[in-house]
């Protein structure tokens, strides 16, 4: 199962995490440290994978972002490169060409679409329309909800006037 | 803009945001976070804050928490927002809740009724929202309180809703098995289900299932077999095609459930086998995707019953991977290499020049995967070359977690196969010296004992020859400084026990030593108290010879300091060391006998020597034993007694102070004072010791018979790769000398006699190249236990060739692929000379523009400018054919995904999936449009990321 997802800038910035198991927030400060020492200073050429206290951490880099995801032992890393490779293609679809900046403003939305992609840390849907669909669901009940809730101030306004 | 790239938030929270992305140092990122906290902690508790804000003060909560800082004040208002009847607060308040608590969380409590609630909800969203989690939120206990509401949901009409609660019961499972026992008959009902999503999603549980209880899911066999054909046949909707593989993850699960079901079980096994194989064949191998599901199928070949079809078909893919410039196809080929060994061994012969390649790769995650490969099929034969390699790299790396791992497998290695004593003191010493305060205490242990006890042969004289050679390292080994203090331990008992054993060094040259060790490492109290306890014996057995005993003077005063010690450990041993030294021969023969650690001492509990004294003292008139019990009985009876025992209880707590201060060396020493507080004059710590491993000793007396059996056989083969200094027989066969001849010629004067035993001519003027390949071949040869016959040799020599001069080109990382690829090609056709000398100037002239694009790139804005910068030094610098520069560019461009060239960006891996890659550049014909608007929105909003990281606009996706 993977432990956790990361996303880290270049610059060793967080940009999203997300734990399957539990970590205490200082496991987690001392992991992301750790964790980004070894893959920013990584080369290019080598293998995406980086075994990790007993763990397997796989990770990619778009741009300036490594996405990182942190499996057990006898997991696929292939599979993984490609599950990274499939949030970042439906990120890409819900943004129309994500950039990094998209991400750190829209932090939450990517964290609702990985809701949609992975749950309790495994896989839950491969199909990229299934996905979009849902998120679009969510997205169109929420600017409902929304009209109604500034049509519903705007009268409450116009009563008080 | 709503969703699509607009920023619903306030100017407040862009500013944080950039404000963050400019900040310069981690302490001033600290400084505006902390701020941050500060503002929200006052905000977000003011009574009327509007449902709107609330909301962005909890994405901002989530912000700062992300950044690792503490947002638990907060916690509290988002499981509030979490009761909202709106969707929108309701999903952020979920989010929130997701990624700030653990299941321990004691608010946890407050959000089950809120979960209960919305699992019953009409709108299947909120049902999907608060599904999500129950599967990050529900622990044990609560697991109850939405169970049936989970179970309900199964049956849900929108399949969404099925396959998450399909995952919080998965999700249960894991947490406690026995809690959704009688469900497990649900899981098979979905994998009926019509949506494939439900399905894929229902083969996570029954691979846990089936992982804890293979033999009730047998029947399961020709469903699975049926659902992974119709897979790979395209029978899924086109949706689920990623990269133009059908379903690759619905397909992984599946050969990851056969892999279990078929493992064992011929007939389960022969239902499978059509299947994989038409996998095997039908996978395109060029993409990621398609080589993660060939690695999959390696997996579940190396674990059914053996078909010599597939195992064929396994090891052709493994070949690939193995012959691949990619480094995760190397690693996965090793891994998938350790997993069909187990099955066919052979297979890792053919395989032996890459596998060396990868060893001597500087990625150290190759390196790893291919420790552990030398792991698996370490036998005795190859156990010398794979250790002395492992101990190598040991040293070499800081990974305390790694280093820990690698050093027990030396340790179990070096048990199970040491070829001779003597060998298997030096590896332990070198894993101590380098590891030794990361390895078991046991191993520690072992050691001694198997120093005191020999290989468990009945020849005395190796066993003596065995101490001796142990004493010597150690006495070389001891003036080094900062040993670790488990190795010292093992020293200090070693040279105690047998140091003067051989009358080859005096005791006063060994207690000096000693000595030399207590002051030292004056702050371990073990190695001290060990230090004492071994001074004592080797004095004792001065006595006992009768020779006359002059303490050292430096001894005298250590022993002085230690006689006032604050360990009353140390203490009582500096007293027991000078109370012996004043008692004559024979008695100190009795109570230290020489070389008896090995002795079975036993223990008179019932103290029944003390009979006649005893008899004696009570027909004086002396009050019979009263057993404690007894006593205690009587206490509580007796108000008279009750005073007594309260002295006797001030006395034993008293008596548990004075105990309790040696306490924090205790677990780490060997039990010496439960034995010595029961027999109080005899402080021998060793036998106590030596009795509790008494009952080990069987078995691993056993193993080691084994393996000297063993051993026998391997004489010969020890001196390929051995020092010659381990060779104990001089009956080695034949070509295993011719063998050493040509190590020790190449090692002398270069190439001339090498080349024409083992290669043609072509070649052969070039010397490096040379080398390394008869290295590299000894290498080989000494791994795979040398069964290539010598013509077998000659005929991988070209390819040998080939690689070798790649890894002579090697070095400089940059340029390491392409011209491996050129290497690779020309296996067959030997590499022509020009190549090298063409290959070394590029290495050179082309490092600079590659030492690292990304700091080029991040310098120059302009995006064109770049690119054509790139180019221009790749060309200028490099004279080699255009291959390779084009090589050079791409393989740049790929990582750093410049926007002029959105092609070659796409993906780093799969150059084949241009097709959709075309399919999405094309769905974003607006692209330009879009990405322009939203910087035009940025800078609007006032957040124009300074020079510095123009990164941030660079679409991920190039």
């Amino acid at each position: 199962m993977i432990h956790f997802v990361l996303l880290v800038s270049r610059q060793g910035k967080v940009r999203l995490a997300k734990w399957y198991s539990a970590y205490s927030q200082k496991e987690r400060a001392k992991l992301i440290r750790e964790l980004s020492a070894i893959i920013l200073t990584r080369a290019p050429k080598l293998c995406n994978f980086v075994e990790w206290m007993g763990l397997k951490v796989v990770y990619k880099r778009y741009a300036g972002l490594y996405f990182c995801m942190c499996i057990d032992q006898d997991d696929n890393e292939l599979e993984i490169i490609d599950i990274i490779h499939h949030y970042v293609e439906i990120l890409d679809r819900y943004f129309s060409s994500v950039c990094e900046l998209d991400l750190i403003f829209n932090f939450h939305k990517a964290y609702y679409i990985l809701d949609e992609i992975l749950i309790a840390g495994v896989l839950q849907e491969s199909s990229k329309r299934v996905v979009g669909r849902l998120i679009d669901a969510q997205d169109s009940l929420v600017e409902i909800a929304k009209e109604q809730a500034s049509l519903v101030s705007s009268i409450i306004a116009q009563a008080t006037k | 803009m709503g969703s699509q790239g607009g920023f619903g938030q306030s100017k407040e929270f862009l500013d944080l945001v950039k404000s963050i992305g400019e900040a310069r140092s981690k302490a001033e990122e600290d400084r505006i976070v902390l701020h941050e906290i500060e503002t929200l902690k006052r905000r977000i508790s003011e009574p009327d804050t509007p449902k709107r804000k609330m909301k962005e003060y909890i994405i901002r909560l989530v912000y700062v928490e992300m950044l690792g800082h503490d947002a638990s004040f907060g916690y509290i208002h988002a499981v509030k927002m979490t009761h909202d009847d709106s969707l929108s607060l309701k999903r952020t308040g979920y989010l929130a809740v997701t990624l700030f608590l653990n299941e321990d969380h004691d608010l946890i409590i407050l959000i089950v009724n809120t979960i209960q609630k919305d699992l019953k909800s009409d709108n299947y969203l909120v049902v999907c929202a608060a599904l999500n989690a129950v599967c990050r939120l529900i622990n044990e206990e609560t697991i109850p309180a939405v169970l049936p509401q989970v179970v309900e949901l199964l049956g849900h009409s929108k399949e969404a809703v099925r396959k998450k609660a399909i995952m919080a019961l998965h999700r249960f499972y894991q947490k406690s098995p026995s809690s959704v026992q009688h469900l497990v008959s649900n899981f098979r009902k979905r994998l009926c289900d019509n949506d494939p999503g439900v399905m894929g999603a229902t083969l996570c549980p029954l691979f846990d299932l089936i992982t804890i209880d293979v033999n009730s899911y047998k029947d399961l066999v020709i469903s699975f077999v049926s659902i992974l054909k119709q897979v790979a046949e395209r029978r899924l909707p086109k949706s689920y095609d990623y990269h133009q593989m059908p379903a690759p993850f619905v397909q992984i699960r599946l050969l990851k459930i056969m892999a279990l079901l078929g493992s064992g079980d011929k007939q389960a096994s022969e239902n499978m086998y059509t299947v994989v194989g038409d996998i095997f064949r039908k996978c395109d191998s060029s993409s990621n995707i398609g080589n993660a599901i060939l690695y999959e199928c390696i997996c579940c070949v190396s674990s059914i019953y053996p078909n010599p079809k597939l195992i064929e078909s396994a090891a052709d893919v493994i070949a690939r991977f193995l012959k691949s410039d990619s480094h995760n196809l190397k690693y996965m080929g090793i891994d998938a290499l350790g997993r069909l060994i187990k099955t066919s061994p052979e297979i890792a012969e053919q395989h032996q020049l890459a596998v060396i390649d990868c060893l001597e790769d500087p990625d150290d995650t190759l390196k790893r995967k291919t420790f552990e490969l030398l792991y698996k099929m370490t036998k005795c034969t190859n156990v010398e070359v794979i250790v002395d390699r492992m101990i190598d790299y040991m040293i070499s790396i800081n990974d305390n977690h790694y280093k820990t791992e690698i050093a027990s497998r030396c340790v179990e290695l070096a048990e199970q196969f040491a070829p001779s004593n003597h060998w298997f003191i030096q590896t332990m010493n070198k894993v101590f010296e380098h590891a030794g305060d990361l390895v078991n205490i046991k191993v520690a242990h072992n050691l001694m004992r198997l120093i005191a006890e020999g290989f468990g042969e009945d020849d005395d004289n190796a066993d003596s020859q065995l101490r001796s050679s142990a004493v010597e390292s150690y006495l070389r080994i001891i003036g080094e400084p900062k040993l670790p203090s488990v190795f010292l331990q093992v020293i200090c008992w070693v040279l105690g026990e047998y140091g003067t054993a051989d009358g080859k060094f005096s005791a006063s040259y060994i207690t000096g030593k000693l000595c030399d060790v207590a002051e030292a490492y004056s702050n371990d109290e073990t190695v001290k108290a060990y230090a004492v306890t071994s001074l004592m014996k080797i004095y004792a057995f001065e006595i006992a010879t009768g020779r006359k005993v002059d303490m050292l003077p430096e001894c005298q005063s250590l022993i002085e300091e230690l006689s006032a010690s604050h360990s009353t450990d140390l203490q009582q041993r500096a007293y027991e060391l000078q109370a012996v030294i004043g008692l004559d021969a024979r008695a100190v023969e009795i109570i230290m006998p020489s070389d008896a650690s090995c002795e079975d001492i036993e223990i008179d509990k019932n103290l029944s020597f003390l009979n006649g004294y005893v008899q004696q003292a009570i027909e004086k008139g002396a009050q019979p034993y009263i057993s404690e019990n007894e006593r205690s009985g009587m206490l509580n009876i007796s108000n008279f007694r009750n005073q007594d025992q309260h002295e006797a209880s001030s006395m034993h707590s008293l008596r548990f102070e004075a105990y309790e201060l040696p306490k924090p060396s205790m677990p780490s020493r060997i039990p010496p004072v439960s034995l010595a507080s029961t027999t109080e004059l005899v402080p021998v710590p060793e036998p106590s010791y030596l009795r509790e491993t008494q009952k080990v000793a069987s078995s691993p007396s056993v193993s080691n018979a084994d393996s000297s059996e063993l051993r026998l056989r391997l004489d010969g083969v020890q001196k390929k790769w051995g020092r010659p200094t381990y060779s104990s027989s001089e009956t080695s066969t034949s070509s295993s000398t011719s063998q050493k001849t040509v190590n020790e010629v190449s090692k002398v004067d270069g190439t001339g006699t090498v080349n024409s035993k083992a290669h043609d001519n072509s070649y052969s003027s070039r010397k490096p190249q040379v080398e390394i390949s008869s290295e590299k071949q000894k290498l080989a040869a000494s791994l795979f236990g040398g069964s290539s016959k010598t013509d077998k040799r000659g005929s991988t020599v070209g390819h040998k060739a080939g690689k070798a001069s790649s890894h002579a080109v090697e070095k400089p990382q940059t340029t390491k692929a392409p011209v491996k690829s050129t290497a690779v090609e020309t296996i067959v056709v030997q590499p022509p000379p020009d190549l090298l000398d063409l290959g070394e100037p590029t290495v050179v002239s082309s490092s600079p523009p590659s030492v690292d694009p990304f700091k080029q790139l991040e310098g120059l804005i302009e995006p064109t400018q770049v690119t054509s910068s790139v180019n221009h030094g790749v060309v200028g610098a490099n004279k080699s054919p255009d291959l390779m520069g084009l090589y050079v560019e791409t393989a740049e461009s790929g990582p750093s995904t410049d926007d002029a060239n959105p092609l070659s960006g796409l993906t780093n891996s799969d150059f084949k999936n241009a097709h959709e890659g075309i399919a999405t550049q094309l769905s974003k014909g607006p692209n330009t449009k879009h990405s322009l608007e939203k910087d035009a929105l940025v800078r609007q909003m006032g957040v124009t990321p300074t020079s510095h990281n123009p990164n941030l606009f660079k679409d991920l996706l190039g």
